[in-house]
């Protein structure tokens, strides 16, 4: 068969089994826009941004745990994607996105919307392609998604020129792949796991610390009987939310800057920190030297680089949590969940003295009240999605998660304007829950042009603004590490969120009290258009426990 | 284990023209040194070896070496003491009346006038790079207008 570039970019796609891809047109991508145009198996999502049509394919990979598409133009285009790429590199998130390159005679001429995109994305992608004839596309989408979703999982960017795309020629897409240079590892040495369960039945006080890679290994269902089978208790950090699931009593809760004080008094007192997919990031860690002081560490994870990045290991094992976990499961039968049962007594006694907790006001809503008003109100029916700063702390800490992909958020590269394309890649993925953006009255103004999105495509995102007026995080710092002098963080300018979200045809709450945003939730949800409900909450509330950036875990601010 | 110590890494990539700048790229980004670099395709292969010279302690070289793992071009990363290494430098000096002296210099160091000009002559050495960096103390007597080394090329025993 033989056929143009372009359409081999469909046809491949079609052959991966994607259904949506978001994005936006351009000058140097039209010929794969036309062809677009002629089919009707892929389903184009026009974000209003390409930003947001990276954040939104992030979002639906995130949640789907299929690999998300974005297809941009050149210069511009891509340049704007390219924080979605950084995002989902931060994240290892598996995407595809395809970006225009002006044509091949043109390229390094300073040619209208010329970027060298290929330069750029080396930096923030698993791996990328400049293709320079159309004979490579289908071999290159065929490696581009293999490695996308495998080991350790990534964004991959495809740059195609124009001509490239207009070239005519025969197509086959392959059945299999194998890049010799490229073969992750799965299965976990059996003798190292051997090693690691004798050093589990040697511990007192073991914890176990879940990270992302148990979402994203889909091993949540072997973490929670590994869990329950040896009666170690768990902490999870910002990406592992919803992998115990909330009302697991094995459960402690987040550890970090704003973890629980059980959480991370229990992480410095463990003589054994059993880490599952998790990378000893610096806002879990703390100061690197006072961190598990006193404990062996197992470090179970598929990209042998994070092991001894930061921490020194023990015992590390490199493979895919799936294989490594079902082979150290019938290990563990013979420990016995009592021998733990001091440890957690110990570590249920810290939770009580000192709980996530906030006090609640009689005149002006918590932001912590609504967070916990809507885990009541929809629990496991919603999936939730955050942007970053004080609301998506105050989440994490505060809605019951009951599974590892409800929970949508921008956690290593910490993007402002995640939220909102986010949720909408959520609500395409999964129609028949509810999708919450949990934003900040910052973060919903960076990418608010997602209502067009939103409102054309009939996904009904809610947008829950948890309004301080501030930019709240900063602020936070601000008051707590420079004598509150407040430099550019009042956000007391604003625009009138109702009047925002109706002029481009969704529909807007606000409300100040906690009937007034259930009753908001219930007719959002039972409009079924996209929402922003803008809640007035108290200005000047903390997110709280706080280890100050460098301070040791154990040493944290409650108040 | 902490001690910063010279290290040569031996990387065997895929051709690709992208797959230097991956690697330089690598470490730029992350504030890795890069103290000499060679590369070069492997005869009847599709692939290219390259040998890098670098500076660091234990610790960062091995995380230099696992982020060289996972660029997706790369086969394979040797780091090790025990590499044979072998550099060559050329030299060109102006003519002066010790030009045996300055032959015999070369020769001592593996190497020999390769081309003689009007004004200068120009000389190749190939030998250890501790060895190379020693004729490059002892021919400054002979006033060089310029050096250029080759950067270390390394085989594992």
């Amino acid at each position: 068969m033989k056929i143009s570039g372009a359409r081999m970019v469909i046809e491949s796609l079609k052959k991966e089994g994607v259904k949506t891809v978001f994005g936006y047109p351009g000058g140097a991508i039209m010929n794969v826009y036309d062809e677009l145009y002629k089919q009707s198996d892929i389903q184009h999502v026009l974000n209003r941004h390409e930003q947001a049509s990276v954040h939104a394919a992030e979002g639906f990979a995130k949640n789907s745990g299929e690999v998300g598409v974005a297809i941009v133009t050149s210069g511009p285009g891509f340049t704007n994607a390219v924080t979605g790429l950084a995002n989902a590199y931060m994240d290892s998130t598996p995407m595809v996105v395809i970006s225009g390159q002006v044509p091949m005679s043109l390229i390094g001429t300073d040619a209208f919307q010329e970027i060298d995109a290929v330069g750029i994305s080396r930096a923030c992608t698993k791996h990328n392609y400049l293709v320079t004839d159309a004979k490579q596309l289908p071999e290159i989408f065929k490696e581009a998604f293999h490695i996308a979703r495998t080991g350790r999982p990534g964004p991959v960017h495809i740059d195609i020129p124009k001509d490239v795309t207009a070239q005519i020629e025969d197509f086959e897409y392959p059945d299999y792949v194998d890049i010799p240079t490229y073969r992750p590892e799965n299965r976990g040495d059996i003798e190292a796991i051997k090693t690691a369960v004798e050093a589990i039945k040697a511990s007192e006080q073991p914890l176990l610390y879940l990270g992302g890679g148990v979402v994203k290994s889909n091993s949540s269902g072997l973490v929670r009987k590994i869990a329950e089978q040896t009666g170690i208790p768990a902490v999870e950090t910002l990406m592992a939310r919803g992998v115990m699931g909330a009302d697991n009593p094995l459960l402690i809760s987040m550890l970090g800057m704003h973890g629980s004080y059980a959480a991370n008094i229990a992480m410095s007192e463990t003589d054994l920190v059993i880490s599952l997919g998790a990378r000893f990031d610096d806002r879990v860690t703390g100061k690197l030297s006072e961190f598990a002081k006193d404990a062996k560490v197992i470090h179970i994870d598929i990209d042998p680089s994070s092991i001894d990045k930061l921490v020194d290991v023990d015992y590390p094992i490199i493979g895919d949590l799936n294989f490594v976990l079902s082979d150290m499961l019938p290990l563990l039968t013979d420990i016995d969940s009592e021998k733990f049962a001091d440890w957690r007594e110990t570590i249920n006694n810290n939770d009580k003295l000192h709980p996530l907790s906030y006090e609640k006001k009689e005149d002006i809503l918590k932001p912590q009240q609504v967070i916990e008003k809507i885990g009541e109100m929809l629990g496991d029916n919603a999936n939730i999605t955050t942007d970053v700063g004080q609301h998506q702390m105050w989440t994490a800490q505060f809605y019951p998660f009951t599974r590892g992909r409800q929970f949508n958020t921008s956690g290593g590269l910490g993007t402002m304007g995640y939220g909102f394309p986010g949720a909408i890649g959520v609500k395409v993925a999964d129609p028949n829950r509810v999708s919450i953006n949990v934003t900040g009255d910052g973060s919903i103004l960076m990418n608010i042009q997602e209502l067009m999105t939103a409102v054309e495509y009939k996904i009904p995102v809610i947008n829950v603004i948890l309004n301080n007026n501030y930019l709240g995080m900063v602020r936070q710092w601000q008051t707590l590490f420079y004598e509150d002098r407040l430099s550019e963080t009042d956000l007391s300018v604003q625009p009138d969120f109702i009047k925002v979200a109706e002029s481009f045809g969704g529909i807007g709450y606000r409300v100040a009290t906690i009937e007034e945003f259930e009753e908001a939730i219930r007719d959002a949800v039972e409009k079924n258009i996209v929402a922003i409900i803008e809640v007035a909450v108290d200005r000047r509330e903390n997110v709280m426990p706080m280890v100050p950036a460098g301070g040791s875990l154990y040493n944290m601010m409650l108040k | 284990m902490d001690i910063e110590r010279r290290h040569i890494i031996s990387v065997t990539v895929q051709n690709e023209s992208s797959a230097l700048s991956r690697i330089s790229g690598l470490f730029a980004g992350r504030g890795y040194n890069i103290e000499s670099l060679t590369v070069a395709p492997i005869p009847n292969e599709e692939l290219s070896r390259l040998t890098i010279e670098t500076y660091g302690n234990q610790k960062t070289v091995d995380q230099i070496e696992k982020q060289l793992n996972k660029l997706i071009p790369v086969l394979k990363v040797v780091e090790r003491e025990d590499f044979v290494e072998k550099e060559m430098a050329i030299i060109k000096v102006p003519i002066e009346e010790s030009l045996s002296d300055f032959d015999a210099l070369c020769r001592a160091y593996n190497g020999k006038i390769v081309n003689v000009g009007e004004g200068s002559i120009i000389a190749m050495v190939a030998d250890d790079p501790k060895r190379v960096a020693f004729f490059i103390k002892a021919v400054q007597r002979f006033n060089p207008i310029e050096i250029v080394r080759g950067g270390v090329v390394a085989l594992e025993r």
